[in-house]
């Protein structure tokens, strides 16, 4: 399935936008260790961005940025969104009041309890009525999104903004599940080439374990591996690199997809 | 599998003679004054001992809904004509194991905060223990993910078949959606007020909000067959919309509700006026019943019977799409559109169709409508084959 890609959005530790982790991955900047920026949406009205947790702020902010470079509408763009569990803070929230005598739950914590709040959000915030899918596949999410993406794509022939994130988990659910740090990544993705296009993934699902592409630097090998979501940056250094190479991304215990990029 | 009964013959049997599933809540420590739609013996079970790490009341639910009707040696016998690495499983969870958590919660260690070393996060609590445990179940080796938009998600699962398939990923797919009982959702629906005190009354003058069940559906989706057997149902269109309104309230026009049944329609081929019923999302809800009927009559008119099996199962979120469009695919077995339970007064502002009664006919085409929080609508059309 051969897909053309018009923008990358990009926020994890140290990575702060496309431009500037496209220098640190082809090693013009050093990396530098720092905790992801977080920026709240100037697109939600402020009623709605109080309400908001760090997987929102990720997917908004990640959108946003992939949008913006493709100079492409997002009112009229499909969705898919990914993330390997969502709101930590929020369900820690949830279980500590249900663990509580009075068990008086947040109305704004149980609506955002669903999987699909970043697509909600994302949706009031772009005025989207475009068919969305959230998706959950744990520390392969961000792959099975990829997937999806492009199913959609050579079967529906529209374009589809990929947008996956994932939160560190407050204690003690930490323990249980630990992730390294906050990351969101986005990959606005159209059927063929527009004046905006600059690379092509052709990506295709492999059934048996194969072994995922590391990163050059060992530094951000231990965020892609630190945190379900960061999966992506070996496709990401592929792109800043333009040149042709096939990233191999486990998309389960026991199947990989195998990403062709290519400049184009 | 639901609080109807076990397997296709007991759902339409229960159907057919208007028994209901729901009975006042008695679930677990909970104290609210609502009814629920509750499956017998999931306590008093385990899932197959070489997947234990599994074991939770969502996947125990899981379990028994593959087992009924013949459906894991249906797959089996796909696996065998497919190959497993071609049979994708995409299914839909909204609370998944959660309630292992909730109990976790209250088994913290005094000092250090810690949750019991028991609770097994990855394969219980997350989302994607459903597929995980599926596609360990069957045996199958091709593409599994969850997919969890709140009360749409199983609706949304066939769509992912569709796609699956014509894109050559797979040439069949399981899909499927679980959801069980769990704190979460009572409390949290009753912190939003939607919680019927009787049971749920879709579309009533006197409806007061939801009633909450659990259940357990799949369908083994196969691609496009010269061979046509008798007993196969056609998935004609799908269609999802997002409403851009508010998270947890649908748009007061039914505008998102109204653009997924027409891209449904669309993607069928198919006008309003080739549909024999529709199976509405219909939760009982003073807004959301509201919205659906003003998107349903503007598409449909006042012809089209209609009506909401959700008096019979309760609503049972991320389980409630497939869960409906097996009711539908009944509907269409059977010569039988169900009345919609226990919907006494029909509420004069709804313009729409509803059927109080079940109402015998040949039936062709459905329409199932499901719709989320976060404002996330799909809608099906199915179809005898042949």
């Amino acid at each position: 399935m051969r897909l053309w890609l018009e923008g990358v959005g990009i926020a994890g530790p140290g990575l702060c936008g496309w431009h500037a982790t496209r220098t640190v991955l082809l090693g013009e900047a050093d990396y530098v260790h720092a905790p992801t920026v977080l920026t709240a949406s100037s697109l939600l009205p402020a009623a709605e961005r109080r309400r908001i947790g760090v997987p929102v702020k990720l997917a908004l902010a990640v959108g946003c940025e992939a949008f913006a470079g493709a100079a492409r509408d997002p009112a009229s763009t499909a969705t898919v969104f990914t993330s390997s569990g969502g709101d930590g803070e929020n369900v820690h929230q949830i279980c500590e009041t249900l663990a509580s005598a009075e068990r008086e739950v947040s109305p704004t914590r149980f609506h955002n309890s669903v999987h699909n709040a970043a697509a909600g959000y994302w949706s009031i915030a772009t005025g989207t009525r475009e068919p969305s899918t959230s998706i959950c596949a744990y520390d392969w999410s961000f792959a099975a999104g990829l997937l999806e993406a492009a199913a959609q794509i050579a079967a529906d022939r529209s374009p589809v903004a990929l947008i996956a994130y994932d939160q560190q988990y407050p204690p003690p659910l930490k323990a249980v599940r630990p992730i390294d740090s906050n990351f969101g990544v986005a990959l606005l993705l159209v059927p063929g080439p527009t004046a905006h296009t600059f690379a092509t993934l052709d990506v295709s699902f492999g059934s048996g374990a194969a072994k995922a592409t590391a990163m050059t630097l060992p530094a951000l090998d231990a965020v892609r591996a630190g945190v379900p979501a960061g999966r992506s940056l070996p496709l990401l250094e592929a792109l800043a690199r333009r040149i042709e190479q096939a990233v191999v991304l486990e998309c389960g215990a026991a199947s990989h997809l195998c990403v062709v990029v290519a400049p184009c | 599998m639901n609080a109807l009964g076990a397997g296709k013959r007991e759902i339409a049997e229960a159907l057919r003679s208007a028994r209901t599933g729901l009975a006042p809540c008695r679930f677990e420590t909970v104290e609210l004054d609502t009814f629920v739609g509750e499956v017998a013996g999931l306590d008093s079970m385990t899932v197959r001992a070489d997947l234990s790490a599994y074991d939770c009341r969502n996947n125990r639910l899981a379990q028994r809904g593959l087992e009924c009707d013949g459906f894991s040696a249906a797959v089996e016998s796909a696996a065998g004509q497919y190959g497993r690495a071609r049979i994708g499983v995409f299914v839909a969870t909204s609370t998944s194991g959660i309630l292992e958590a909730e109990l976790a919660y209250r088994h913290r260690d005094p000092t250090t905060g810690a949750l019991p070393l028991a609770f097994n996060y990855a394969q219980t609590q997350n989302s994607y223990s459903l597929g995980d445990f599926v596609q360990r179940y069957l045996g199958l080796e091709g593409p599994v993910f969850v997919v969890s938009s709140a009360c749409s998600s199983s609706a949304k699962v066939f769509g992912n078949a569709a796609r699956m398939i014509a894109s050559g990923v797979c040439d069949a797919a399981v899909v499927g959606g679980v959801d069980t009982l769990c704190l979460t959702t009572l409390y949290g629906f009753n912190s939003l007020g939607l919680l019927s005190h009787q049971p749920c009354r879709p579309y009533d003058v006197a409806r007061d909000g939801i009633s909450i069940g659990e259940g357990a559906g799949f369908a083994l989706i196969e691609k496009e067959s010269a061979k046509i057997e008798s007993g196969i149902i056609r998935l004609l269109g799908v269609g999802d919309s997002g409403d851009a309104h508010h998270m947890s309230t649908p748009h007061p026009e039914g505008l998102g509700a109204r653009l997924a049944m027409q891209r449904a329609l669309a993607s069928a081929g198919l006008q309003a006026s080739d549909i024999d019923y529709i199976n509405l999302h219909g939760t009982g809800t003073r807004t959301n019943d509201a919205s659906e009927d003003r998107a349903v009559f503007e598409l449909f008119g006042s012809g089209t019977p209609c009506s909401s099996t959700k008096g019979s199962t309760g609503h049972l979120l991320g389980a409630a799409g497939v869960t409906e469009v097996i009711i539908s695919m009944l509907a269409i077995e059977h010569d039988l559109m169900p009345g919609g339970r226990p919907t006494v007064d029909i509420d004069p502002e709804l313009r729409s169709r509803y059927l109080l009664e079940n109402r015998p006919g040949r039936i062709d085409r459905v329409l199932s409508n499901s719709f989320g929080f976060g404002g996330s609508n799909s809608s099906l059309v199915l179809g005898r084959a042949g």
